[in-house]
């Protein structure tokens, strides 16, 4: 440790560190454009140029390393002044084209352009004109004319991604940014470019003009992509979910997220195959029912049926807390012995950045509970089998499209009752007799465990019928906040969807069982109690970052 | 008896001219200011036969520029931020012009709207202005909500507009 002064202040910093990362630590604000926490420091920004006493020039606090009894002032005079400075030459070419960028409002340099430049440009000439619209990637896409060259991006895939893909071309106030001849932006991470962008030369092909940032409200979540489960912002406008970013958690994903995540997880939560309705089959059609319909006709047909008759098929898809109830439900109400759950694995497609081979966010979650392991042969395969032999008449499936593999299709439709709850219309809906419909992870609380059994939360960012963002204590947009039911903002479509821990505690009361849960917090807290591998969390702890479980239980991935 | 101040006593002109009390000279003069006035210029105005001709500083409904046959219009959605009344919902889309963006979808819900201007003054495109026209009725509140389609209004119709704004700048 040694002892620096910043602005007449003393603290104990570590003698490695640089100035602007004790500043980072401390609170006090240096401003930086080319400087990431997680790559190498280049420093050709000069944005977090300080003065130290006893230097002769300014220098920049990115590279320079703290020292004993160091002086340093990070604005005054002579700062400030050189600040603007830069802020001029950064000014100079770039098109200030603002309201067209997707970056407006969650840009660097439009915030340090308030904060820290004179306001006023002394630029007479032309501005130098470089490619626009530039497809760099599938992903993404480059505006040379917005970029002030801070060479991120070009760092980020060489020192994360692991794959050089960018670089400088030509010189002085015409250098741009290209890929290598031949190549392009292709990695399975390069849209995370677009994030450390501090400004909006990289931006997504795919989130191209559909919103202003400032429209949306954003919500703390975790990626259903992998077994990884990086933590992210679901980003939300008119009950609708727009994009995915990822959001900082060391111990997890640090900054980053793949593309397919950011990409491929949110968009069935829009799509028009939702389930709206829970709904039953009568004469070969399915047909709109209420909930309490739904859930008394499950409840009647189900006790035609022996336990040994009846098979449930769990998924990792969703959160500890359903299939906990679901598990409980199977086991408690109809005794039933077969209980499983199908396995996503995509052999050879992982990495080790972030990308996990395991498909699911929470096959490790469903091991803890105890839903497979209890040494009784009762796979998927064999289920199928005793299905096909109908010495299984009667199947619970929860969120796995079972029959989206053509040969258990058929066997399915041996079933005599076949009880679907998921969120979207698939085959096994099409076979089903009575379909719950479910809210997706972006609609409720709930738990996931990932490889590593860190235990992290999911929150609602999207409204089911029925409720309303305020009371349920959702984050608000100024237009959720302010619009009305008449306005067409607030009239985002709403799905008839409730999560598996609560409409399986209903059918169990409705077939006379106990089920007492107010909330996923409730189920949570039994399991805590219920599960060893569980024991001492709670929502609480598990905060927004997740938390691992005391007990040191062996987890086999 | 006590006066409270409220009650006023009327007391009547007891020292009243000849001419006064003959009541008929006093007619022929009050008679002689409104034949007078028949002949002076008229303050009055045949509205709605005759429009009303406003300064450019009028502020009417809001319109989007049309300029060669496209709007102005870059939907950057300040006007939607910056409108009090929540009446502006942009949604962009990309364009192949060298503007790159524009409203795939613009509209202005007229109920909600009170004329404020901030809109108009946030552009940074000059592409929304307050024009001229102020007759706005409407049978059903869904007729109140104006697309594209209404909004769109040359820059010729809003020169004066336009020309006042660069000179107020």
């Amino acid at each position: 440790m040694v002892t620096i002064t910043i602005n007449g202040k003393q603290y104990q910093v570590d003698e490695n560190q640089t100035i602007l990362q004790a500043a980072v630590e401390l609170g006090i604000e240096i401003p930086y454009f080319c400087w990431h926490p997680k790559l190498t420091v280049s420093g050709n920004c000069r944005m977090c140029l300080v003065e130290v006493e006893k230097m002769p020039k300014l220098v920049i606090g990115c590279m320079t390393k703290v020292a004993d009894g160091m002086v340093v002032h990070t604005a005054n005079d002579r700062v400030i002044e050189a600040r603007q400075a830069i802020m001029e030459f950064l000014l100079i070419n770039h098109p200030l084209d603002c309201p067209i960028c997707d970056e407006a409002g969650e840009c660097k340099l439009q915030d340090y352009a308030y904060n820290y430049s004179r306001g006023v440009s002394r630029f007479d000439e032309t501005k130098v004109h470089k490619p626009k619209r530039v497809p760099l990637g599938p992903k993404v896409l480059f505006d040379a004319e917005r970029c002030i060259l801070c060479s991120r991006c070009i760092r980020f895939c060489e020192e994360v991604a692991g794959k050089p893909q960018l670089h400088f071309v030509q010189r002085g106030d015409h250098t741009t940014i290209e890929t290598f001849p031949g190549e392009e932006l292709d990695n399975p991470y390069s849209m995370n470019v677009i994030d450390i962008c501090p400004v909006g030369a990289l931006t997504s092909r795919d989130f191209r003009f559909r919103s202003r940032v400032w429209e949306m409200a954003s919500t703390e979540s975790i990626c259903v992509g992998c077994a990884r489960g990086c933590n992210t912002y679901l980003w939300t406008r008119n009950n609708e979910a727009m994009r995915l970013t990822p959001r900082i958690n060391e111990s997890v994903n640090s900054h980053w997220m793949c593309d397919y995540g950011r990409l491929e997880t949110f968009k069935f939560v829009n799509e028009d195959i939702r389930l709206q309705e829970p709904m039953i089959k009568q004469d070969g059609k399915h047909i709109v029912v209420s909930w309490d319909q739904a859930i008394e006709t499950a409840a009647r047909r189900l006790k035609d049926f022996k336990p040994k008759e009846i098979a449930v098929i769990a998924s990792p898809y969703t959160t500890n807390e359903d299939n906990y109830i679901l598990q409980k439900f199977a086991r408690e109400m109809t005794k039933a012995v077969s209980i499983d759950y199908p396995d996503h694995i995509k052999d050879g497609d992982e990495d080790d950045i972030l990308i996990r081979a395991d498909k699911t966010p929470n096959s490790t979650g469903l091991k803890l509970l105890g839903i497979r392991g209890d040494g009784k042969k009762t796979g998927i395969p064999e289920m199928m089998q005793a299905v096909k032999e109908k010495k299984i008449k009667c199947l619970i499936v929860m969120a796995e499209d079972v029959a989206s593999d053509p040969a258990y299709e058929k066997v399915l439709s041996n079933a005599e009752l076949l009880i679907v709850h998921t969120w979207s219309h698939n085959k096994t809906t099409a076979l089903a007799d009575i379909i719950f419909s479910a809210s997706t992870y972006a609609e409720m609380h709930g738990t996931m465990t990932n490889f590593e059994g860190m235990v992290q939360q999911i929150k609602p960012a999207i409204i089911t019928k029925g409720q309303n963002r305020a009371l349920e204590g959702l984050n608000m947009s100024r237009w959720d906040k302010f619009g009305t039911q008449y306005d067409k903002w607030g009239r985002g479509p709403r799905r008839n969807a409730r999560p598996g821990w609560e409409v399986f505690s209903q059918l169990a009361n409705a077939m006379g069982g106990k089920f007492r849960y107010q909330s996923a917090e409730d189920v949570f807290r039994e399991i805590t109690e219920k599960i060893p591998a569980f024991k001492g969390l709670s929502y609480q702890s598990i905060g927004r970052l997740g938390a691992k479980a005391p007990v040191k239980e062996k987890i086999g991935v | 008896m006590k006066d409270n101040g409220s009650v006023k006593r009327v007391i009547r002109k007891e020292d009243l001219t000849f001419l006064q009390k003959a009541y008929i000279t006093e007619i022929a003069k009050g008679l002689r200011l409104t034949i007078g006035k028949i002949f002076q210029p008229k303050f009055t105005h045949n509205y709605p036969d005759e429009p009303w001709p406003f300064q450019p500083s009028f502020r009417g409904r809001p319109v989007l520029v049309e300029e060669d046959g496209i709007e102005r219009c870059v939907a950057c959605g300040l006007c939607s931020r910056v409108c009090p009344s929540l009446a502006i919902e942009v949604q962009a889309s990309e364009t192949e012009l060298e503007k790159e963006r524009y409203p795939i979808r613009f509209e202005i819900n007229m109920i909600r709207c009170i004329f404020c201007g901030f809109c108009e003054e946030v552009c940074p495109e000059e592409a929304i202005v307050m024009s001229d026209e102020y007759l706005l009725a409407f049978y059903q509140s869904r007729d109140a909500i104006y697309g594209k389609d209404k909004l769109l209004m040359s820059t010729e119709r809003l020169a004066k507009r336009l020309e006042f704004l660069r000179e107020n700048r």
